[in-house]
């Protein structure tokens, strides 16, 4: 088994609106894959087929090499967090995990490591109609490693967390990683995710736009080169100069922005030499997830 | 299943709902079980629907039994309550995704839900029959009812069968309950129509044609727990009764494994 989940054509139709179609993509073992997409676009369907919560329309699947029709089979080695956290309001949180330890037949002793793994040992014992967002998101992470699990399936976790608990998230999910567990993690943070995301699996109303690794979709992104000559004047001559030579170029706030790789900027600076223009400021961007994502997606 | 039914009784154990669970039911069996010796001397009704239970009725062997039995129909409309709500919530709260991550096996889930809730069911009527009996002890001398013939052998074989009887009519309506749960996906949804269709609709009913009592769930649940009556017999009524059950226990069974959980 080399995959932590692989779908071949997947697919759900409610009614006349479908929902995913023919989606297929696979996620190596051992590795941290985001899962992104508008909203609407697939993402929590996907993953309720990937456990066994809704039947798939058609095509086939498998989580940790056994077949989706057999969830019994694998989700004793999945943890998972879909839609965000859903717990009984009148139990405390401690009391909540205990339920699902008692469900899963798992060890009561793991729900106070567990608690203070997330860091909410000091509110284990209140009420999880007390707890803020950001808790009870906690609290339904704390619920996905009960298992202690091979593959973590996790949508949205870290709605409602302010930025340190976002660091905390995405250190936890690292520390996860690194210890050999799969992530499949679906979010709409994507700077989040381009830190922690070796694959990708990108959406777009119900069908894969794009799925591998994170590092070739960036690298398959057309780079800027962002050139700043030392007058305002010759803003427009450098313009001209580099879509002679099949760059083109506009100007935006003071600067000349060249849809060319990061290698052309010694021609540019030379081409701009001989042209008696000196360049004060000369710089390469890749375009980060989000322009990607949204360049990919029309958003 | 028993892990399922382990983590149920977690929930169903929770101070609010118990405490204020055992408390109803102790409070109806204390009231129903004082009208009936209190008034047993008035000539007027101290039964079900008027109904004149006199002294020498209850000095009889029935008289252990009387008070137990006469709150079960409320017991029943406890069973619905808990059990709908117990189950719908499963939906409300979103929480049915995180028991079928955690056990894939819809039918095990139902079962172990099943399970907890007869257990509670029985501790429903185990609470109703001992606040029935010493109350009913209590109150014999002051409605000049002897209790001689209540500790005979034949008097605690009738105790062992009303016990049956009662938790079987408590966990027909739980189950009545927990099959609306299933059906309406809503705690409210589910309690409310039960209540109403138990409690007002059957009544009324059974009241305006006599004849539909002897096919109408809520009333041969009923029949059963009080051991049949003059006018249904206790076999008939077991017979519809475990007929309704098992039909729309079958048709929500096939629903919960069948819907795809999309909440």
């Amino acid at each position: 088994m080399t995959t932590a989940i692989s779908v071949k054509d997947l697919s759900k139709i409610y009614g006349e609106r479908s929902a995913l179609s023919h989606a297929s993509f696979e996620v190596p073992l051992g590795t941290v894959c985001g899962f992104v997409g508008p909203n609407g676009s697939g993402k929590t369907t996907t993953i309720r087929m990937l456990l066994g919560l809704i039947t798939p329309t058609g095509g086939t699947g498998t989580v940790l090499g056994e077949s989706i029709t057999h969830p019994e089979r694998y989700l004793p080695s999945v943890g998972a967090m879909i839609e965000g956290p859903a717990f009984y309001p009148a139990l405390s949180g401690a009391e909540n995990l205990r339920v699902l330890a008692s469900l899963g037949g798992f060890s009561q002793e793991r729900v106070h490591s567990l608690l203070e793994k997330v860091g909410l040992s000091e509110r284990g014992k209140s009420k999880y109609k007390t707890y803020s967002l950001g808790m009870k998101q906690r609290l339904g992470i704390a619920a996905a490693l009960l298992p202690n699990p091979k593959l973590l399936v996790l949508d949205e976790p870290t709605n409602g967390l302010d930025p340190s608990g976002i660091q905390e998230i995405r250190n936890l999910i690292k520390e996860l990683a690194s210890d050999g567990t799969s992530v499949f993690v679906s979010s709409h943070l994507l700077s989040e995710l381009e830190q922690i995301a070796e694959f990708l699996v990108m959406l777009r109303e119900g069908e894969v736009l794009f799925s591998g690794r994170t590092q070739d979709l960036l690298a398959a992104q057309i780079a800027t080169l962002i050139a700043k000559p030392e007058f305002s004047v010759d803003l427009n001559k450098l313009v001209e100069i580099t879509t002679r030579h099949g760059h083109p170029a506009t100007v935006e706030g003071g600067a000349v922005h060249i849809v060319a790789d990061a290698e052309w900027g010694a021609t540019l600076n030379r081409l701009a030499f001989n042209a008696g223009i000196t360049l004060s400021e000369l710089s390469a961007t890749q375009p980060t997830l989000e322009e990607t994502f949204f360049e990919m997606t029309g958003e | 299943m028993f892990n399922v039914a382990k983590a149920e009784l977690r929930k169903l154990r929770r101070p609010t709902l118990l405490i204020s669970t055992i408390l109803v039911v102790a409070a109806l069996t204390a009231l129903f079980t004082s009208i009936v010796f209190l008034r047993a001397n008035s000539g007027n009704g101290n039964g079900q629907r008027g109904e004149i239970i006199s002294p020498a009725t209850l000095s009889a062997a029935t008289g252990l039994v009387y008070g137990f039995k006469i709150v079960s129909f409320f017991l029943g409309i406890t069973a619905l309550c808990v059990f709908a709500s117990q189950t719908a919530q499963e939906y409300s709260l979103g929480t049915l995704r995180n028991l079928l991550v955690r056990q894939p096996s819809r039918m095990k889930i139902l079962a172990g839900k099943y399970l907890s809730m007869i257990i509670f069911a029985i501790a429903l009527v185990l609470i109703d029959a001992m606040v029935a009996i010493a109350i009913s002890y209590f109150l014999a001398p002051h409605a000049k009812v002897t209790t001689s013939a209540w500790f005979t052998a034949s008097a605690l074989a009738l105790l062992g069968k009303t016990f049956a009887n009662v938790l079987f009519g408590t966990i027909a309506f739980g189950t009545f309950g927990m099959i609306l749960g299933l059906l309406f996906r809503s705690p409210i949804s589910s309690i409310a129509t039960g209540v109403i269709w138990s409690l007002i609709l059957e009544n009324i009913l059974a009241g305006v044609v006599s004849s539909t009592q002897k096919w109408l769930p809520g009333q041969n649940f009923d029949n059963v727990s009080q051991g049949g009556s003059l006018t249904v017999s206790y076999h008939w009524s077991f017979m519809i009764a475990a007929a309704y059950l098992i039909v729309g226990f079958s048709i929500a069974a096939v629903l919960f494994k069948r819907r795809d959980v999309a909440n």
